[in-house]
């Protein structure tokens, strides 16, 4: 039970006060968003108060949505003068963030010799997002490759092999049509597959299959895409393929109901990120399996998820504190914990001899699938003013998945507005 | 005369400060930024005249936004008007459990849009949601309602009438029961029809409160976006992007202070205009204490 | 056959309500169920409490309850202390520049601060209050609707008895205090109904000012919490939903009666 003086003292300190003291170098305020279902704010707030046993730092965690919302939120708050001194945000919004000039390099933030070979330590695919200028401008933390879920009982129904999953887009679509189940009525009960086209999930999705088809989409330096081309083209007309099949529902899917749907027996197969596999995990009541993504010849897939950012905002001593908080984070012991609690891939191949790790995947093995695509995965969708590009890619997708654009078009359209959007960043 | 004037003066200070400090000043500043680019970073923002509204003009999803939120009003604004008048007449007769209606009326007034939202969500769910439930019941065909374009506004705004009508039905009764019961005693005894005195007595004498109830649905139908941020943040393919909605893209997503302004400037235009309509046209046939 | 239309009527009256109150009774029905049968609906479903315990530690809802109740309290507060005086002055006071002041403060009636994110964000940045609850509140302390009503109520007071107080010696503030303050009840309580409610559901400004769970209302906890890209688990949502709207919705249950009684009298209508 509250009392009065508390509440009138608690009252006065929220009323008059921003809520982050920015004196103390000991006391560091950490923005981080949720994709995945789970407990996920727990997990973090365990980690801060470790963290804090060990070092006296003190990190507030702020859970600020999904990624969309947490850049969103990230970036007013730093413009409103009390940002966060470190947050995890989406990989790929390095060149964006760079251009709104807030963010610190590792350079900036202070790392020695031995944190050059810490660096060094993570796995080459999940580094492709932070460097740029020759600097590295980010630390990855949650880290995920597109991987697709399926049921393993609407397998063995439709007669399909579950050891098998199908490895190129014919053979996913074969599968896909046969697990679809329709009613008496022909009402379909249960689709073959299903893939997110909505706002901040399209792109991912999108990102993955040009990669299947054997296409990369924008520029290293990120100031040019490739829409327009016909292996661009080709990605999407599978995509929309798949519900003219009848294999997929007609329109948008929306990503945080691919999760509801599969659980509920309505999707057999969904494309989604390793980071939801405990989830399904503890949520799931039939066996299911989890397999990297086909692709047009062979499996193919895109790393996606989040780096820890650093930023301008915070003094030499909030810099070094936010550092080595995300040291801490990304130890093997660690980084071994987030990938068991999550599903996320450890970012760091020292995570995976541990013993803990080793014995929880010998116990499931499901937990290591993910990691084996990594090498033929490749980066996520980047480019300078990134959620423009995003939406324009996004609004030209949901236009072709509904029927209202051709592939072509769609692609065509999106390469003229993202050449608008990009004009300013072309080098002359 | 002269202390009169500074004990106004003194009394109306306060709020005209917050007013001037929050509504007008701001406006006043959004409409300077909107002649400047987006300073980023290192470059600080550059004159540019009209340019863009030049470039809102050739802005696709700007005219989709705009003919969205044109669609959205024009359903939103009469459906929930009538609806409440509806409402009210109802629950102002001696109907069974009259309590309980009026109750069931208002509670989407009561629960926060951004909760429901959710709820309408599993609603539209496809296949096993409550509408393709009920449609299956009846031999119907699964939708996907929030992922096609052409249901995805319609739905949205079946989820703004909900929320505000029993809003405005609270005005419509607090109207009606304030009727003095002799005027229907009167018709009566005249044997007028029911429908007649509605149309020559109580809808006349409802127009101030027609008037009032029209001007909230008005700025509703343009201030309310929780629901498209819960439940398509604007999609499918812009199907459900709304004026305020690709304002706060532009401002917090996209980062384009320019973009941001200027679509302001014109929402605020478009207000200004509609409140002139409203009080200018509508307002002198109502006659106003 | 008069019978019968009337029955209709009251058959319409009823399905209506249904249909109205029907996410309501989705969101008593799934909290109150194990998640499986949040989208399948059998009489036979234990009943359990669990989404709610699951849902209050999910987040920190007592601390946006906290919150959401320190804001509407604010904003309540100072507008009805900034509001009465200046419609008082509106309505009874003559002075140069009065009309014009009026018709600047009316235009916010259609200007609501709501358009104005990004401007009122950067004043917000310059005070230094971003993420504080002064901030959500700030924008809607001056309240052209709370002044317009309160003029017009005030309007109707008879002069006979504003003259018989300043006879007995009261001050203008006394005047107000004692005069017209009481005869407005109606209108402040119906005034306050709406500001709380507006207040109590509003997103988008606090979900654009707020930065914390120290500052965040109820709404934008909500949101956060709810935020779909988890995968939604309807039954802990409708718990939420329903923990955070219950203070509101039996508020309304209790004083509804006085509620549409003061609307009347207020003249709102």
């Amino acid at each position: 039970m509250l009392n009065r003086r508390t509440l009138l003292a608690a009252s006065a300190a929220t009323l008059a006060a921003p809520s982050i003291a920015r004196a103390q170098a000991t006391k560091i305020s950490f923005y981080y968003p949720i994709a995945v279902g789970g407990p996920i704010p727990a997990i973090f707030d365990g980690y801060c108060k470790e963290f804090q046993a060990a070092t006296g730092i003190e990190v507030a965690p702020v859970y600020a949505g999904n990624y969309g919302e947490t850049l969103t939120k990230a970036i007013t708050a730093i413009k409103g003068g009390n940002g966060p001194h470190l947050a995890v945000l989406l990989a790929a919004e390095m060149h964006s963030l760079q251009d709104l000039d807030i963010l610190a390099s590792l350079d900036d933030v202070g790392l020695d010799a031995a944190g050059k070979k810490w660096m060094e330590g993570f796995y080459p695919a999940f580094l492709a997002n932070s460097k740029a200028e020759g600097k590295l401008w980010s630390v990855p933390f949650q880290r995920s490759t597109s991987v697709m879920y399926f049921n393993k009982d609407a397998f063995k129904e439709a007669g399909l092999d579950t050891e098998k999953f199908p490895r190129t887009w014919a053979e996913l679509q074969a599968a896909a049509v046969k697990l679809t189940k329709k009613d008496a009525g022909g009402r379909v009960t249960r689709w073959g597959v299903k893939m997110a086209a909505d706002v901040g999930n399209a792109q991912w999705t999108f990102g993955g299959l040009a990669n299947q088809a054997g296409h990369i989409l924008m520029n290293e330096a990120g100031t040019e895409t490739y829409f327009n081309h016909p292996k661009a083209i080709e990605a999407l007309a599978f995509w929309r393929g798949l519900a003219t099949a009848g294999a997929a529902p007609e329109g948008v899917s929306n990503w945080g109901q691919l999760t509801p749907d599969f659980l509920e027996g309505n999707a057999a197969i969904i494309q989604h990120t390793t980071g939801n596999l405990t989830n399904l995990r503890t949520n799931a009541k039939f066996p299911f399996g989890i397999a990297g993504l086909p692709g047009k010849e062979g499996p193919r897939t895109v790393v996606g998820g989040g780096n820890i950012y650093f930023f301008k905002n915070a003094n030499p001593a909030e810099r070094a504190a936010a550092l080595k908080f995300a040291r801490f984070l990304t130890e093997p012991d660690r980084a071994a914990d987030w990938s068991m609690k999550t599903g996320y891939i450890a970012v760091r191949p020292e995570a995976y001899e541990t013993k803990t790790l080793k014995d929880y995947i010998a116990g499931f093995p499901a937990a290591d699938v993910a990691r084996g695509f990594l090498p033929v995965a490749v980066g996520e969708l980047s480019t300078f003013e990134n959620q423009k590009v995003y939406a324009a890619l996004t609004n030209n997708v949901q236009a072709c998945l509904n029927g209202t654009k051709t592939p072509a078009q769609a692609m065509a359209d999106t390469q003229v507005e993202a050449d608008r959007i990009l004009k300013s960043y072309k080098k002359a | 005369m002269r202390r009169e004037t500074v004990q106004g003066w003194l009394l109306i200070l306060p709020a005209l400060l917050l007013l001037v400090a929050f509504t007008h000043w701001p406006a006043a500043t959004t409409i300077i930024d909107s002649f400047y680019t987006t300073p980023k970073g290192s470059r600080p923002p550059r004159f540019v005249g009209f340019e863009n509204y030049a470039d809102l003009m050739t802005d696709p999803v700007f005219w989709t936004a705009l003919r969205n939120n044109a669609v959205y009003a024009l359903w939103t604004i009469p459906a929930s008007v009538i609806l409440a008048l509806v409402m009210a007449l109802a629950v102002n007769t001696a109907i069974p459990g009259r309590a309980l209606v009026r109750m069931a009326y208002f509670t989407p007034t009561m629960l926060p849009m951004i909760a429901v939202a959710n709820i309408w969500l599993f609603f539209f769910t496809p296949d096993y949601g409550l509408f393709d439930h009920v449609l299956g019941f009846f031999g119907g065909v699964r939708h996907n309602w929030l992922g096609d374009r052409d249901t995805a506004l319609p739905a949205m705004i079946v989820v703004a009438v909900w929320k505000e009508a029993g809003f405005f039905m609270i005005f419509y009764l607090a109207a009606l029961q304030a009727m003095p019961p002799d005027l229907k005693e009167c018709a009566a005894l005249e044997g007028s029809s029911r429908w007649n005195f509605f149309r020559r007595v109580t809808l006349p004498l409802l127009m101030p409160t027609t008037l009032f109830v029209l001007v909230n649905a008005v700025i509703n139908a343009f201030r309310l976006v929780d629901h498209v941020v819960v439940m398509t943040r604007g999609g499918p393919d812009n199907a459900t992007t709304l004026l305020l909605y690709y304002i706060y893209e532009a401002g917090f997503r996209f980062w384009d202070q320019a973009l941001a302004a200027t679509l302001t400037v014109v929402l605020l235009a478009l207000l200004g205009l509609l409140a002139w309509l409203q009080f200018g046209v509508l307002g002198k046939r109502v006659h106003y204490r | 056959m008069k019978l019968s239309t009337r029955s209709l009527e009251i058959v319409g009256a009823w399905l209506l309500a249904v249909l109205w109150v029907l996410p309501l009774l989705y969101a008593v029905w799934t909290a109150f169920h194990p998640g499986e049968f949040a989208t399948s609906f059998k009489l036979t479903a234990p009943l359990t409490l669990q989404n709610f315990a699951n849902a209050w530690d999910a987040a920190p809802f007592a601390r946006y309850f906290l919150n959401t109740t320190m804001l509407v309290t604010l904003i309540l507060v100072a507008q009805f202390v900034v509001c009465t005086p200046a419609a008082f002055a509106f309505a009874r006071m003559e002075f140069p520049g009065r009309d014009i002041v009026f018709g600047i403060v009316l235009m916010q009636l259609m200007v609501m601060p709501d358009v104005l994110l990004v401007g009122n964000y950067r004043t917000m940045a310059t005070l230094g209050v971003v993420d504080t609850i002064l901030a959500i509140a700030l924008p809607y302390l001056g309240s052209a609707f709370g002044i317009f009503l309160l003029r017009q109520t005030f309007r109707m007071v008879p002069q006979q008895l504003d003259d018989a107080a300043r006879l007995e010696g009261c001050t203008l503030l006394g005047r107000l205090w004692r005069v017209y303050v009481p005869l407005a009840k109606p209108t402040y309580i119906a005034y306050g109904l709406v500001s709380v409610s507006y207040h109590w559901n509003n997103f988008l400004w606090p979900l654009v000012i707020t930065n914390s769970v120290k500052t965040r209302p109820l709404t934008v906890g909500l949101s956060v919490f709810a935020s779909t890209d988890q995968g939604i688990d309807w039954s802990i949502i409708t718990a939420a939903t329903l923990m955070t709207s219950a203070p509101l919705l039996v508020a309304f249950l209790l004083f509804q009666r006085q509620f549409v009684q003061s609307f009347m009298r207020a003249g709102i209508r």
